[in-house]
């Protein structure tokens, strides 16, 4: 088997005193779509935060294409190729659509085809296109989480981390929105998922590691974790 | 009132308006740097004084006004950004008042240091020959050199405003001031961007003491009375709002001036009767945001 694109290994981390993830150890590889999944308060979205680079206190590895990465500043990840989407969206106030767009390309190598890249994302995502000149906040919840992936994809990360993507949103959106995940993994991003909709996250996942008290208990093909009801009662129902 | 005429309160509107103008660039400095950085940087006055000190010390090499223009700024923004590297950096995250009392001590010192280094008492500043003399404005004659003021002022508000409008720079930094984890997880070294507004703050106070030298001469002191005045602006017209401050600082020095003409004993407490009633009305100022300092 290649070398992982991503690889965790023994990761820890500390909000204050709480020791809140430990020894996480999990691969994402090439093409992948990984979910992860678990309770609230399980450590799915402090493991996203240390991956990208958020959190202050932590120890253990994280290499990204071979390179170690843990002591790297936000800013240094994402333009390795790491793409991050939180899970409160963060659209920035009182800028456009296009203007939040194209901040997803001003620490980017393609800051020159900024026109052209615009356009380009427009066309993936329509309801955008008809927006683009509008105060982003002034979307509906749907449309500006559809923004938050597209300002992460416009610069064309290798791999791109989704926080709770279908939090809040529309049902008819939600599925526009996994069918779009589906595409772009057909297109070569590898993704790395957090999703409280398990049964929606498990059917395009390729595989899936269940969290639980920040500690991996649990990883399965995405289908063999379907099928197995005994898992998912134990560490996934609300 | 006899005697007044409508020509002279029209010219004393002018004249109001050149001080504004300095007003105008200071406080744009201070908003820049406090809605990018969270920082109230109370050497704010210290760097102006230090532009017109600058302005003088490059003429005493030889060097004249329009070299200044371009020289002062640079000179000034480049101490900014050593400043703000060196001191202000390390007191990220840990709350307003760090970087506060920091900037509080370090105003003491430039000033210190300007007197050890020029002497206690101030000096002239020459207007540039080119600049002498009034001219007729409809109303009266003003002079040249406020209306230069006014102009110079205009056109670094037009060229901030490009800059943060239209480079892509410019956005990060509107991005940044509401949201600055946002800008980093897109790849922006936000502290670098941090650096550089500070930069520009102070290069902009720098050149509104330079401005402001051939107006009133230079003291070391010349930073206080502006500071006290400036924080008035930034507060009628809102913190953190650059468009506010553009309107309070010309308004301020329009009432700075009309109080001088028709009630010259209460120019001085003039302003703070406008800050009182503002922040009666509407707390906020002209365009702040209500709760920012929470």
């Amino acid at each position: 088997m290649p070398e992982p694109m991503l690889r965790i290994h023994n990761l820890n981390g500390w909000y204050g005193p709480s020791h809140v993830l430990q020894d996480i150890s999990l691969e994402v590889h090439q093409g992948e779509i990984v979910c992860l999944i678990g309770r609230n308060g399980a450590g799915k979205t402090t493991t996203l935060k240390t991956i990208m680079g958020l959190l202050d206190r932590r120890s253990g590895s994280v290499t990204f294409k071979g390179e170690e990465i843990l002591a790297s500043p936000a800013h240094v990840r994402f333009a390795r190729g790491l793409a991050y989407v939180p899970e409160e969206r963060r659209i920035v106030q009182g800028l456009s659509v296009r203007e939040n767009l194209r901040l997803g390309l001003v620490a980017s190598k393609a800051k020159h085809e900024e026109t052209r890249r615009v356009e380009e994302i427009a066309r993936i995502f329509p309801r955008l296109a008809e927006r683009l000149e509008q105060d982003a906040v002034t979307m509906s919840g749907g449309e500006q989480q559809m923004l938050a992936i597209a300002r992460a994809m416009i610069a064309r990360p290798d791999l791109v981390m989704l926080d709770e993507p279908s939090e809040g949103i529309m049902p008819v959106l939600v599925d526009e929105m996994f069918e779009l995940f589906r595409r772009m993994k057909s297109q070569g991003t590898t993704i790395l998922l957090v999703e409280q909709n398990v049964e929606l996250a498990l059917a395009i996942a390729d595989r899936a590691y269940v969290l639980d008290q920040g500690m991996v208990v649990h990883e399965a093909s995405a289908q063999a974790l379907l099928a197995d009801d005994e898992i998912k009662e134990r560490y996934c129902s609300v | 009132m006899s005697g007044l005429s409508f020509d002279l309160i029209a010219l004393q509107l002018f004249t109001g308006l050149a001080l504004g103008a300095i007003y105008v660039l200071f406080a744009i400095g201070l908003s820049l740097i406090f809605g990018m950085l969270t920082v109230v940087n109370f050497a704010h006055g210290a760097f102006y004084m230090v532009g017109a000190y600058a302005g003088l010390f490059l003429v005493s090499m030889g060097g004249n006004f329009w070299i200044c223009l371009v020289g002062v700024p640079l000179l000034v923004g480049t101490f900014g950004m050593i400043v703000e590297r060196f001191l202000v950096r390390p007191l990220y995250g840990r709350g307003i008042d760090y970087p506060l009392l920091l900037t509080f001590g370090l105003s003491y010192i430039m000033i210190e240091l300007i007197r050890i280094a020029f002497g206690t008492s101030g000096y002239p500043f020459d207007t540039p020959e080119l600049l002498q003399g009034a001219v007729d404005i409809g109303v009266g004659y003003f002079p040249l050199y406020r209306l230069f003021v006014i102009g110079a002022t205009a056109v670094v508000l037009i060229g901030l405003w490009l800059f943060l409008e239209r480079t892509s720079f410019g956005l990060v930094i509107r991005a940044g001031a509401r949201d600055p984890q946002i800008v980093r997880v897109l790849g922006v070294d936000v502290s670098r961007v941090w650096l550089i507004v500070f930069g520009i703050g102070t290069a902009i106070a720098g050149f509104a003491g330079l401005l402001a030298a051939p107006l009133q001469g230079v003291i070391p002191e010349m930073g206080a009375t502006i500071l006290a005045e400036a924080f008035v602006v930034t507060v009628v017209g809102g913190m953190g709002s650059i468009g506010g401050a553009v309107l309070a600082g010309l308004l301020v020095g329009v009432v700075v001036s009309m109080s001088s003409l028709f009630a010259p004993e209460m120019a001085k407490v003039s302003i703070f009767a406008l800050m009182a009633i503002v922040l009666l009305i509407r707390p906020q100022g002209f365009f702040g945001r209500a709760g920012l300092m929470s």
